[in-house]
C-alpha cells in the first residue's frame, strides 16, 4: 500500500493481492466482534418496530469489518470519532452494549443518560467522541483530537470515520489541509457505502475513488476491500504506523455497502434487491470469515452456533435492559447544560 | 506650490497616532512612494510614503510627538525652486483647524475609560493604567504560564502578532506550538479547536472578527455547545472564542454586526462582553477557565482605550454578574460592551439637567444577571436598555421582558430602547452614524420614561 498504492494502483491492490492471514485468535476475535455488532443492530432494528426507539436510527448492518478490522490494529490511547452511524463503532471501541442499546430507548442507563440518543453518544473512557449528527462535522473535530495529540506528544493517533457522502463536505478539506500542514496524526476513514442516503457516489461525486481526495493536500491515501477484515486490518495498520511516526494523516477508502436503508425509515427504492442480495451472497464480511474458519479448520460449525448464541444472549440482554430500564428523571432536563 | 504632508489614518478607527521617526530632513529631495517618516499606530508602526514630490522645506510635528490627531500637518513639501524654508503656516493651520472637528488635539491623551470600584477590586488595590488590547494580551499570557493546556489559535495570532495586536507577544514568549497560526479556514480550525477541547485541551480561538465566525457556526452551536448535555455530562468542551465584533468603523455591511443576540440564545454557551479594560482582563482570565465554551465578544473601537486595572497576581471577574458603573437615583440605563459608551455620555448630559442616572453594565449577556438589573430599577423606576445591535430579538428585548416578568410592579414606565437600526450597515460616514445609536438617543429616552 504506502503512497504507491494512492494512485492507479490502488484498486487492483485492493482487489488482487490475497491480504495476510489473520491467525486463529484474530480470526475468532474479528468473528465474534463483527457478529456482536450484526445481532445488536439487527436487535435495534426490531426495537424501533416495536416503537421503543424512536427518531432516526442508522443501522452498520454489512459495513461490520470495517471498524472491527480498524480496531485490530489500534492501540490503547487511540481516539474514534465518527458520525450518526455510530453503534456499531462503539460496540468495536468495548462500550457495554447495555448502556448503548438503553441510549437507543432513551433510558435512564443510557450511555449519555437518555438525553443524546442514537446519532450522539459518547465515551471518554473508551476514547469514543462521538456519534455526531451533523455530517462531516465529526472530521474537523477528529482532526482536533490529532491535535491534542501532536500538541501533548503522547503518541496516540486519532480515526476520524466519515461516510461517501461527508466527503463532499467543505470543512473535510480545510481538515486535510491542516493535517497535512501540521503533520496530525489522524487516519480519515472513508466508509464509502456507495449511496449518501439515497444518492449514488456516481450522482454526488466527481472524483468517485476517495484514496485520492487528498492528493492536492500529499496526504497518501489507499482503496480498501472494506468487506474483507483482513484487508481493513492490514491497511489500517499501515495507516497507523504512518501516523504514528508523525508523517502526518492518511486517508483510507473502504469499499464497503449497507444491507439496510439510511435509516429506518427509508425503504431504499434507489437500488436494487439483487445488487442487495449479491452482496450478502458474495462479500458478506461475517460469512467470509466463518466460511474461511470452516476450510481451514480452525473452528466448527458447533463452535460458530456457540459463538452466535452467545453474541445473541448479549444482544438480548441489552435489550432487556433497555426496555425495562426507567427513563431519565425529569430533573434531568435541566443538567449538563454546563459541565 | 508648497503642500503640507498630512497625518495620515493607518486603520479604520485610527484617531491618532506617534510620530515615531523622519526619515526625511529638511532641505532633502522627496520623490512620490518615497518613505518619509515612520508612524506608530496602537497596532502597529507603519512607514510613510510620499505622494506629492519636491523638497522638504520644513517639518511641523517633531520626532517622537505621541497623539498626532489624524490630518494635522506634519511636514511642508515646496515644489522646485520655491524657497524651501518658507513654510506655509497659514495653510497648516487651516488644515488643523479642519481637522480637530473629528479628532482630539495632538496633544490630548487618550481619555481613560473610567474604571470604578468593584466588588472584585478590594479597596486600596494598587492600579495600572493599560488599552484593552494590553490588558486581554496580559490575560492569555497569565493564563498561558498557569496552565500548560490553553493555547491561542488563529488567524495571523503568531508570526503577525495578531491582526489587531492583542496577540502581541505571545509567540516570542510561548512558541509557536502554543500559538498556532492558521490558514484561513474558520470552519475546519473552529472544529479542529473544539475537538482539542474535548480532548482536554484548553483553545483560545481568535477569529479575526465574528463576523467570519458564521462560517464556523456549525462547530460552535452544533458541536461545542451542546456536546456536554448529549454526552451526559461526560464530554465538556472548554474554549473560549474570542475577537471583535460589532461594528468597527466604515467596514460596512458584511464586517460591522452584532453577534450578542445570536450567541446568547444557546444553552450552553456563555456570552461575555466587556466594556472596562479591567473587565476585559478579568472575565477572560474566568473564561479560559471555565469548563464550558465562552463567546468572548471584544470590539475594535474599545481595544485602544485605557483604563485602569488593579494589580493584583489573580484577578478575576466572575461570568454572570453585572455591575454598577455609576450609581444614580432616576433612571436606569442598562448595556455591556460598545453600547456603555452612549451611556455614560448620556449619563453625563442627564446630570447637567439634574437627572441622575444608575448605569448598570451587564458585562455577561449570557448568563444574564436580571437581579442587579431589577435591583436597580426598584430604585428607580425607569429603564432605558442600550445595544448597538439591531432591535428585533435582541439583547435590550430579553432585558425588557426580564423586567416585565421580574419588576412590573417596580415600573413608573415602560421600559424603552435604544439599538442599532434595523439595516445592514451602510459605508456612506453620514449614514453609518445615522445606523448607530447616539448619545442624544439615549438622554432622549431617559427623558421619555422619565415623562420630561
Amino acid at each position: 500500500m504506502a503512497i504507491a498504492a494512492r494512485a492507479k494502483t490502488a484498486k487492483s491492490t485492493a482487489e488482487s493481492a490475497a491480504p495476510p492471514a489473520l491467525t486463529k485468535e484474530q480470526e475468532l476475535l474479528a468473528y465474534r466482534e463483527m457478529l456482536l455488532i450484526r445481532r445488536f443492530e439487527e436487535k435495534a432494528g426490531q426495537l424501533y418496530g416495536m416503537g421503543l426507539i424512536g427518531g432516526f436510527c442508522h443501522l452498520y448492518i454489512g459495513q461490520e469489518a470495517v471498524v472491527v478490522g480498524m480496531q485490530m490494529a489500534m492501540k490503547p490511547g487511540d481516539q474514534m470519532i465518527t458520525g450518526y452511524r455510530d453503534h456499531g463503532h462503539m460496540l468495536a471501541c468495548g462500550i457495554d452494549p447495555k448502556g448503548v442499546m438503553a441510549e437507543l430507548t432513551g433510558r435512564k442507563g443510557g450511555l449519555s443518560k437518555g438525553k443524546g440518543g442514537s446519532m450522539h453518544m459518547f465515551s471518554k473512557d473508551k476514547n469514543f467522541y462521538g456519534g455526531h449528527g451533523i455530517v462531516g462535522a465529526q472530521v474537523s473535530l477528529g482532526t482536533g483530537l490529532g491535535f491534542a495529540n501532536a500538541y501533548r506528544k503522547n503518541g496516540a493517533v486519532s480515526m476520524a470515520y466519515f461516510g461517501d457522502g461527508a466527503a463532499n463536505q467543505g470543512q473535510v478539506y480545510e481538515s486535510f489541509n491542516i493535517a497535512e500542514l501540521w503533520k496530525l496524526p489522524v487516519v480519515f476513514v472513508i466508509e464509502n457505502n456507495r449511496y449518501a442516503m439515497g444518492t449514488a457516489v456516481t450522482r454526488a461525486s466527481a472524483q468517485q475513488d476517495f484514496s485520492k481526495r487528498g492528493v492536492s493536500f500529499n496526504i497518501p491515501g489507499a482503496q480498501v476491500d472494506g468487506m474483507d477484515v483482513r484487508a481493513v486490518k492490514a491497511a489500517a495498520e499501515k495507516a497507523l504506523a504512518w501516523a504514528r511516526e508523525g508523517k502526518g494523516p492518511f486517508i483510507l477508502e473502504m469499499q464497503t455497502y449497507r444491507y439496510r436503508g439510511h435509516s429506518m425509515s427509508d425503504p431504499a427504492k434507489y437500488r436494487t434487491k439483487e445488487e442487495v442480495q449479491k452482496m450478502r451472497e458474495e462479500h458478506d464480511p461475517i460469512e467470509q470469515v466463518g466460511a474461511r474458519m470452516l476450510r481451514e479448520k480452525r473452528a466448527s460449525e458447533d463452535e460458530l452456533k456457540a459463538l452466535d448464541q452467545k453474541a445473541r444472549a448479549i444482544v438480548n440482554e441489552a435489550a432487556e435492559f433497555a426496555s425495562h430500564d426507567p427513563e431519565p428523571d425529569v430533573s434531568e432536563l435541566w443538567t449538563d447544560i454546563l459541565a | 506650490m508648497a503642500t503640507n504632508i498630512l497625518m495620515p489614518a493607518l486603520s479604520p478607527t485610527m484617531e491618532q497616532g506617534k510620530l515615531a521617526k523622519w526619515l526625511k530632513k529638511v532641505g532633502d529631495k522627496i520623490k512620490s512612494g518615497d518613505v518619509i517618516a515612520e508612524i506608530e499606530t496602537d497596532k502597529a508602526t507603519m512607514e510613510v510614503e510620499a505622494v506629492d514630490e519636491g523638497v522638504l522645506s520644513s517639518i511641523l510635528v517633531a520626532d517622537g510627538t505621541e497623539n498626532v490627531a489624524v490630518n494635522t500637518p506634519i511636514g511642508v513639501i515646496a515644489g522646485e525652486g520655491e524657497d524651501a524654508s518658507a513654510a506655509p503656516a497659514p495653510a497648516a493651520e487651516k488644515a488643523l483647524a479642519s481637522a480637530s472637528e473629528k479628532a482630539p488635539a495632538p496633544s490630548a491623551p487618550a481619555v481613560p475609560v473610567q474604571a470604578p470600584a468593584s466588588e472584585e477590586i478590594p479597596a486600596g488595590t494598587e492600579m495600572v493604567v493599560m488599552t484593552m488590547r494590553e490588558a486581554l494580551r496580559d490575560a492569555m499570557a497569565e493564563e498561558m504560564r498557569r496552565d500548560e493546556n490553553v493555547f491561542v489559535m488563529g488567524e495571523e495570532v503568531a508570526e503577525y502578532q495578531g491582526a489587531y495586536k492583542v496577540t502581541q507577544g505571545l509567540l516570542q514568549e510561548f512558541g509557536p506550538r502554543r500559538v498556532v497560526d492558521t490558514p484561513i479556514t474558520e470552519h475546519g480550525f473552529t472544529g479542529v479547536a473544539a475537538g482539542a477541547a474535548m480532548a482536554g485541551l484548553r483553545p483560545i480561538l481568535e477569529f479575526m472578527t465574528f463576523n467570519f465566525a458564521m462560517q464556523a457556526m456549525d462547530q460552535i452551536i452544533n458541536s461545542a455547545a451542546k456536546t456536554n448535555y448529549m454526552s451526559g455530562g461526560q464530554m465538556g468542551c472548554p474554549i473560549v472564542f474570542r475577537g471583535p465584533n460589532g461594528a468597527a468603523a466604515r467596514v460596512a455591511a458584511q464586517h460591522s454586526q452584532c453577534f450578542a443576540a445570536w450567541y446568547s440564545q444557546v444553552p450552553g454557551l456563555s456570552v461575555v462582553m466587556p466594556f472596562t479594560a479591567a473587565d476585559a482582563k478579568g472575565l477572560l482570565k474566568s473564561a479560559i477557565r471555565d469548563n464550558n465554551p465562552v463567546i468572548f465578544l471584544e470590539n475594535e473601537i474599545l481595544y485602544g482605550q485605557s483604563g485602569e486595572i488593579p494589580k493584583i497576581d489573580d484577578f478575576l471577574v466572575p461570568i454572570g454578574k453585572a455591575r454598577v458603573h455609576r450609581a444614580g437615583k432616576d433612571v436606569t440605563l442598562v448595556s455591556f460592551g460598545i453600547g456603555m459608551t452612549y451611556c455614560v455620555k448620556a449619563a453625563d448630559e442627564l446630570a447637567k439637567e439634574g437627572i441622575e442616572a444608575e448605569i448598570i453594565d451587564l458585562r455577561t449577556i449570557r448568563p444574564m444577571d436580571t437581579e442587579t438589573v431589577v435591583r436597580s430599577i426598584q430604585k428607580t423606576g425607569r429603564c432605558v436598555a442600550v445595544e448597538e445591535g439591531w432591535p428585533q430579538s435582541g439583547v435590550t428585548a430579553e432585558i425588557g421582558m426580564r423586567i416585565m416578568e421580574a419588576a412590573f410592579d417596580y415600573l413608573d414606565a415602560p421600559v424603552a430602547r435604544v439599538t442599532g437600526k434595523d439595516v445592514p450597515m451602510p459605508y456612506a460616514a453620514n449614514l453609518e452614524k445615522l445606523a448607530l445609536p447616539t448619545v442624544g438617543d439615549v438622554v432622549r429616552a431617559a427623558k421619555a420614561v422619565l415623562y420630561r
